[in-house]
């Protein structure tokens, strides 16, 4: 048999088709159709006149946002701090943030539920602030990670350059570094928003029974609805390729491979 | 005070931890509107001088004043300077005319003035219509000269080149050096420069100021460096040059190379120099006409001259003609007097320190040498107790006493076989002298020893060196 680049590539198609070209079709014809198996846009209308499934939709935004943005918060100073430091071994300290990933998600959850339930006392208390909590904690090294990478592959002597025209280190930094470091940034961001809007098993952990996107589909499904979860499930792959096609506007040729995961 | 001086650097020293030198005292000063040029091999420290002159480096020790004032512990962004990096640093998220703007920007310059400043800019380096254009649409050159806009546009009272040209081709290159020249003489304004190419440093510079191994070895005009080195070092690196060891035969007569030449420099009779002859000073001629006589050993041709390798008995010359030769005929070699150049030869003499076991006798790396310190301090001796005392029976403190070790390069023999000499070592550099190659030996115990050998070694090479006892030079050295 030869390998050619054509045979070689068989086995991938074959995956391809199978787990993705496939189920992306029956996904498609679910949502859009009726228990009876004709056309019909009813699950869409459906969904965006169901004050509850607004809700939900826009609960999930709101945790996922904030989420982000905590993330942000805490890992634009870190990355940044790292990768300025003078430090030798800087890739084991970025080892050690990542290296949780390693651990099981249920047992960190678990672990961070038994925190929670000893600070607050009751974790039903705090649903909204326990779930950014629970997620934080679980995205953080997709955000660390991306926006590290970036600044520490920009030339320092930009920063130089920056500094003899006239900057002083804060202006170097808002005027060079921090828009250098957008394309890590945009990274960790998709990287962290998108997953936030769906994973309900950290709600579900930390006692909170609110639904997000994640739970809707699957009590939908729960309840044999292929219909209504599937066309949810499409109107968040749309809301993934809106904000994809958005931020890709935002990359160029210098930043395409460098920032991702 | 307005001091003719538009930069003055005094004693600077740039070291590390490690004990490292990256520069050692340097001295220089400029005059407004100098084109000055750092010329030195790799690592000789002049990038590092020059990063400090803009800030982006601290001197460990020394001053650098500007315009009479200090300003050694100001940020680059306070010092009236501006930098043209070697990869030219042009930021990647800005067009071509935020890029030129960006400085003007943070001096919070007006609109109109920026727009007009950086059309003028534009002009001078011969862009104009970039503006809009994105950094990465352009080429090497025109990056280049992007760059230099960049740094203009600020009218800075000193430009810094870090050696700007590297990255360009042969022919841009020599275009560029007749611009920048050009835009000097236009400007006013004080250049200072960085290369490894003499060529470079040559063409454009007012002074320059050649640099090894962290040290100034010479500061002068293009002429004088190349007429007159001072050392060896410089001899050697800027353009070629046959070097020689010899000897001063009388006034105006030196030997050396093979022959006795006329020359001009009044050294007195005697004197050990080195003479320095450039190769397209040398005539062949028939050998009953030379000063020496010697066979052509290899011609290769270079465009605008014959390179002409000639051996004239132990020694091997090397001739830049436009006339061609023939390789194994006999021939000829004259010197005009006023085509060599005699420096005064340094003094090579190795010098370390030996240790002092509890014999009292000396070791040197591990190695015992068969003397003790009781014959290199005359008249003293051992006590009972094992404490020693000199010739008036007062007691040696060896804590404050050192046995200093001299030994002359041509006593030293090198073998690569290993450790049957007092130290071993790798050949961190070498020369050719006319006769004798002259070798720098990094050896274990860090301390650099200099070696003459008539065989051709390697760089890097590990030798082991042998020293005999008799020729070492043994001095009692009390510290104070």
């Amino acid at each position: 048999m030869k390998f050619s680049r054509k045979t070689l590539g068989i086995p991938y198609a074959l995956f391809l088709v199978l787990f993705v070209v496939l189920p992306l079709l029956v996904l498609f014809f679910y949502a859009f159709t009726n228990g009876q198996g004709q056309f019909t846009l009813r699950n869409l209308t459906g969904f965006f006149t169901d004050p509850n499934a607004l809700g939900t939709l826009l609960y999930s935004f709101a945790i996922a946002a904030v989420t982000t943005i905590v993330c942000l918060a805490l890992a634009y100073p870190t990355a940044y701090i790292l990768a300025m430091s003078p430090l030798k071994n800087k890739s084991v300290i970025v080892m050690i943030f990542v290296m949780p990933m390693w651990i099981n998600f249920s047992l960190r959850i678990t672990a961070m539920k038994e925190i929670l339930t000893f600070l607050e006392g009751n974790l039903s208390m705090y649903p909204f602030l326990n779930s950014v909590l629970g997620m934080t904690y679980d995205f953080l090294p997709f955000m660390i990670l991306p926006i590290y990478t970036t600044i520490s592959r920009l030339d320092g002597a930009l920063r130089e350059a920056a500094m003899d025209l006239g900057s002083d280190e804060k202006r170097t930094f808002l005027t060079i570094t921090l828009p250098l470091s957008v394309p890590g940034i945009i990274s960790g961001v998709s990287m962290v928003f998108l997953p936030a809007m769906t994973n309900y098993v950290v709600l579900d952990m930390l006692n909170n029974s609110t639904y997000i996107m994640g739970s809707l589909i699957g009590s939908c499904f729960a309840a044999y609805n292929w219909h209504a979860g599937s066309m949810i499930a499409l109107i968040l792959l749309g809301l993934i390729c809106l904000f994809t096609l958005l931020s890709g506007s935002g990359e160029d040729e210098n930043n395409r491979g460098g920032a991702l995961l | 005070m307005e001091t003719k001086n538009i930069i003055e650097l005094k004693h600077v020293t740039r070291s590390f931890e490690d004990g490292f030198s990256a520069v050692t005292d340097f001295n220089l000063e400029v005059r407004r509107g100098e084109f000055v040029t750092f010329l030195g091999p790799s690592g000789c420290g002049k990038t590092t001088t020059l990063r400090m002159i803009a800030g982006f480096d601290l001197p460990t020790s020394g001053e650098i004043l500007l315009n009479g004032k200090s300003i050694t512990d100001l940020p680059p962004y306070r010092r009236p300077i501006n930098t043209v990096f070697q990869r030219y640093a042009l930021f990647p998220h800005m067009n071509i005319f935020d890029n030129i703007a960006y400085g003007l920007k943070q001096k919070k310059t007006p609109k109109d003035v920026i727009a007009r400043k950086v059309q003028k800019v534009l002009a001078l380096v011969d862009l104009e219509g970039f503006e809009r254009r994105n950094v990465s649409t352009l080429s090497g050159g025109q990056q280049q000269r992007i760059a230099i806009a960049r740094a203009l546009v600020n009218e800075p009272e000193i430009l810094l080149l870090d050696e700007p040209l590297g990255a360009l081709d042969l022919k841009m290159r020599q275009e560029m050096q007749y611009e920048l020249k050009d835009m000097h003489d236009k400007l006013g304004i004080t250049f200072i420069y960085v290369t490894h190419d003499q060529e470079e440093a040559l063409t454009m510079s007012d002074k320059i100021v050649v640099m090894n191994e962290g040290r100034v070895q010479q500061i002068g005009t293009p002429e004088d460096i190349y007429n007159e080195p001072v050392n060896a070092f410089v001899a050697d690196f800027i353009g070629e040059s046959n070097i020689f060891n010899g000897i001063m035969t009388g006034k105006f007569r030196a030997r050396f190379g093979g022959g006795e030449f006329a020359c001009v420099d009044d050294v007195p009779e005697g004197t050990h120099i080195t003479a320095v002859v450039r190769p397209e000073d040398i005539e062949i001629t028939a050998p009953e006409k030379g000063i020496v006589q010697g066979i052509v050993s290899n011609v290769i041709f270079k465009g605008m001259h014959y390179e002409i390798t000639v051996e004239a008995g132990k020694n091997e010359y090397t001739i830049q003609s436009t006339k061609n030769a023939v390789t194994g005929s006999h021939v000829g070699l004259a010197v005009e007097p006023d085509g060599i150049h005699i420096m005064l030869a340094e003094d090579h003499t190795n010098v370390f320190f030996a240790d002092i076991n509890r014999d009292f006798r000396l070791e040197y790396n591990g190695h015992k040498l068969d003397t003790s310190v009781t014959k290199i301090i005359a008249g003293s001796r051992r006590l009972e107790d094992g404490s020693l005392i000199d010739a008036q029976g007062d007691p040696i403190d060896l804590n404050r006493t050192r046995i200093q070790i001299e030994i002359q390069p041509e006593d030293i023999e090198m073998t690569d076989e290993q450790d049957v000499g007092l130290v071993q070592g790798n050949i961190s550099n070498l020369i050719y002298q006319g006769d004798h190659y002259s070798y720098v030996i990094q050896t274990d115990t860090e301390q650099d020893f200099i070696v003459y050998d008539e065989d051709l070694w390697n760089m890097g090479d590990r030798v082991s060196l042998i020293m005999p006892l008799e020729k070492m030079k043994f001095t009692y050295v009390r510290k104070k």
